[in-house]
């Protein structure tokens, strides 16, 4: 594919990924804060916020197993993936916060497995959508082209 | 900024390097402000943390992560002045965030700024009562970070006004003053502009005998080592428990040398002495301190403190013989400085702090025991009766939530202690402090805090019960600084205490605050978002000791503007403890005591005027030797001119005192 044809097909998909609520504006400043000196600087953050929220996805679905729920770690690690994901502006991963801190509150294990569930499975969504940006990124720089700024 | 004096007996903070950027202690900062700013980053989240280190080189910071908490405590012990500002995370595995903001409040005296996914009100209000400077919403944005050396300057600015404040105290402007403090602590650039010219005009407008404090900036007494040797001579000729800066600036003859400048000297001397006694003075001192004066008040305080040495004791985390001495301690009287010294030495050694091996042992043992009982009043800043003391530590707890779990109070000692130990050595601190991060609320620094804290009750009393010696400028110094620190706790336990009991007491309380206060001032730590009582504080002792008024201060009659309005404010912190809240009353305000001089010396005046009253009220209470002795000597001045007295508060005739909620 031309370089235009893939600098366009990034801008839309980069658009839509905002349209849909999947990012925010939280996501928009780490585009802004990645210049020459930090190139690479959102792919890094992001690849963090991965590994990060999957280790803490695996600690709360090992806290959310135990026969004794230990609800008060569940709620430090849903505060914890909710700052991460805030911060890397990943919006619906974070909405799906507030409820699961509720669910920790109740000290309900069904509806905390049910927000469990819902969380992993818009983090899925995120990453593979982050990841095909990424890729489309990659190959606009391997055709010689330059990354077009969204605003 | 410089502080000549400042470094001679601040050991907490590089003096100067607190304020000033790399460009080494200086009060200017260096041209790129704020680029170049220092900032630790603490935050356990990896995400997070690369993020806001990003976004701070950004705005041409510089910046140190951290992903712990304990690593960061050590990288900032070590380097104390490598930093300029903190920011760090709330939930952290390994160590609270508000932890982490009390020790390097009460240690490194650095902004802190808090920061959370959380927004819940509680969470904040916890950060504010904790002492941040600000706090945070995650997702951080830029733009939040790009100001944040606002807080900064005005840590600086407060530390250079309450120095300033000693020349500038000024009636007129007393209305201004109070908003602007407020503001200024809360946060705004703006703020802070608007009030640094109402301060000025006060100055300004205010006495013409203060030979140079025309501007808030007032040039600095530097004080070299031959006027600081002329200094300690006098002062040991006094006798420390009898060094008033009146006296000792009579002794030294200098010059061009005002009672302000003396009367902050040696407030840092005291804290400085202070922290030398910890150790030697503990063992020699005991006996003496419990030489009994039962007074009245101490009886009350006594069987608090009995009570809550017995609590402490059953807690387990007072070990029986602090308990004795502490006991002691609360029959004996202000000599008890060095006794109270001892459990908290004691204590201290248990848990290993090594600062409290006084490196300097001066061998003055007045001097020692007076630190010690200042020492004593560090711990626990309330000096008032039983019940407000019950009550303030109550407060305090709540103000001062270490950990907050049932020993609130010990933490709070334990925080007290911390910081008073903080101020003695690195390394003790970092032992104490370690100890207190393993999270056990129980442990040994609690119970120590808690022995101190007992003890700077006792001490509080013996101050209280006597007649006043040194009354005025002690008991309002002590006022101030007390009600600066603990306005908050007081607000509800203090109500003006009209009986003259009670302003004894509350003398005494002021007078620990005070000397919590000093402490405090030289690390800035401890009161937890106190920041304006630490102003105050320090500004207190300068003013306690002017009361303009008309009274003859005779070597502070320069000063004395502020001198006089510090006289009301102690009456006015008297009643105006249970107002206060930190709202940079000064005097005229209701609440008004410490306040005052915090903001603005200048408000004090309008009060002093009427607060004369107060003044002979004051020589009701004044502890015997409180290092406030300025204070008390102004009070004292300030009295005979004034020849009123009142019946409790003295209030008696002033309007503006009226305010103060009673």
């Amino acid at each position: 594919m031309e370089v235009g044809q893939l600098q366009r097909s990034f801008v839309e998909y980069m658009a839509s990924l905002f349209r849909e609520g999947f990012l925010d504006a939280q996501f928009s400043q780490l585009q802004q804060l990645q210049d020459d000196s930090n190139p690479d600087f959102v792919v890094e953050v992001v690849s963090l916020f991965f590994e990060d929220s999957e280790r803490l996805l695996n600690d709360l679905t090992m806290a959310l197993d135990q026969p004794n729920v230990d609800f008060k770690q569940v709620d430090a690690h849903v505060h914890q993936l909710k700052g991460s994901s805030s911060s890397v502006g990943a919006q619906r991963v974070k909405n799906c916060c507030a409820p699961f801190r509720n669910c920790c509150e109740e000290q309900n294990t069904e509806t905390c497995l049910r927000c469990l569930q819902q969380i992993k499975q818009e983090y899925l969504l995120v990453k593979n959508k982050l990841q095909t940006l990424f890729e489309l990124e990659q190959q606009i720089v391997a055709a010689g082209g330059a990354i077009p700024m969204l605003q | 900024m410089n502080l000549g004096v400042g470094s001679v007996v601040k050991t907490m903070s590089g003096a100067s390097c607190s304020v000033s950027w790399k460009s080494g202690g200086s009060d200017k900062v260096s041209d790129q402000f704020p680029a170049g700013l220092r900032v630790l980053v603490v935050d356990d989240d990896p995400t997070c943390l690369m993020i806001l280190e990003k976004m701070l080189r950004n705005c041409h910071y510089e910046v140190t992560k951290s992903n712990r908490a304990e690593h960061a405590l050590s990288m900032l012990r070590e380097n104390r002045n490598g930093f300029d500002i903190v920011i760090s995370d709330v939930h952290m595995p390994d160590m609270d965030g508000f932890k982490l903001l009390e020790h390097v409040g009460l240690e490194m005296d650095l902004p802190v700024i808090m920061m959370s996914a959380d927004d819940s009100k509680d969470v904040v209000m916890k950060g504010v009562t904790h002492g941040a400077c600000d706090y945070l919403i995650k997702p951080v944005r830029i733009e939040a970070l790009k100001n944040i050396w606002q807080h900064v300057i005005r840590k600086k600015k407060h530390e250079l006004k309450d120095k300033d404040f000693d020349q500038s105290t000024s009636v007129e402007d007393g209305d201004q003053q109070q908003k602007p403090p407020e503001d200024v602590d809360y946060s705004s650039s703006a703020n802070e502009g608007s009030w640094k010219s109402s301060k000025r005009r006060k100055e300004e407008d205010e006495t013409e005998e203060r030979d140079d404090l025309s501007t808030s900036k007032k040039p600095r007494v530097v004080w070299s080592v031959e006027l600081h040797q002329q200094f300690v001579q006098a002062v040991n000729q006094l006798g420390i428990d009898k060094a008033v800066p009146k006296k000792i600036l009579e002794l030294m003859n200098v010059p061009g040398l005002t009672r302000e400048n003396v009367a902050s000297h040696l407030q840092k001397y005291r804290l400085y002495l202070r922290r030398l006694s910890g150790v030697s003075q503990h063992q020699n001192g005991l006996n003496n301190s419990f030489m009994g004066h039962p007074e009245a008040t101490y009886g009350t305080m006594t069987s608090f403190n009995g009570l809550e040495l017995q609590a402490l004791a059953a807690t387990g985390q007072l070990p029986a013989q602090s308990l004795a001495t502490l006991q002691a301690a609360a029959l004996g009287r202000s000599a008890t400085k060095s006794a109270i010294s001892m459990p908290l030495v004691d204590q201290r050694n248990l848990f290993s702090f090594e600062n409290p091996k006084l490196r300097f042992s001066e061998g003055q043992q007045q001097l020692n025991n007076s630190n010690k009982q200042i020492n004593l009043l560090h711990g626990i800043p309330t000096t008032m009766e039983p019940k407000q003391l019950a009550d303030l530590h109550q407060s305090s707890q709540s103000f001062v939530a270490m950990n907050m779990q049932g020993n609130a109070r010990m933490q709070q000692n334990n925080a007290l202690l911390m910081h008073m130990s903080q101020q003695q050595q690195q390394s003790s601190r970092a032992q104490m402090l370690n100890e207190t991060n393993n999270g056990q609320v129980s442990r040994p620094p609690l119970s120590m805090s808690q022995p101190a804290a007992v003890l700077s009750r006792n001490s509080i009393v013996d101050n209280v019960r006597g007649p006043i010696y040194n009354p005025v400028s002690q008991t309002s110094s002590m006022v101030d600084f007390s009600l600066n620190q603990t306005t908050e706790l007081q607000n509800n336990s203090f109500p003006l205490v009209s009986s003259n009991s009670g302003m004894s007491t509350l003398t005494s309380k002021r007078l620990l605050l005070e000397e919590v206060n000093s402490d405090i001032k030289g690390s800035r730590g401890f009161p937890p978002g106190y920041d304006i009582f630490e102003e105050l504080q320090q500004q207190k002792t300068p003013d306690w000791g002017l009361p303009n008024i008309g009274s003859n201060f005779g070597a502070s009659d320069h000063s004395s503007i502020p001198g006089t309005l510090d006289v009301s404010p102690s009456m006015l912190v008297q009643q105006g403890i249970s107002s206060m809240k930190k709202n940079g009353l000064n005097g005229n305000s209701p609440i008004g005591g410490p306040q005052l001089n915090l903001f603005s010396g200048g408000n004090l005046l309008p009060v002093k005027a009427e607060q004369l009253p107060d003044t002979s009220y004051q020589n009701t209470f004044f502890p015997e030797q409180f290092g406030q002795d300025d204070l008390m000597s102004a009070l004292l001045k300030q009295q005979e001119s004034v020849g009123q007295v009142e019946t409790e508060f003295g209030f008696d005739g002033y309007s503006p005192l009226d305010n103060l909620p009673v």
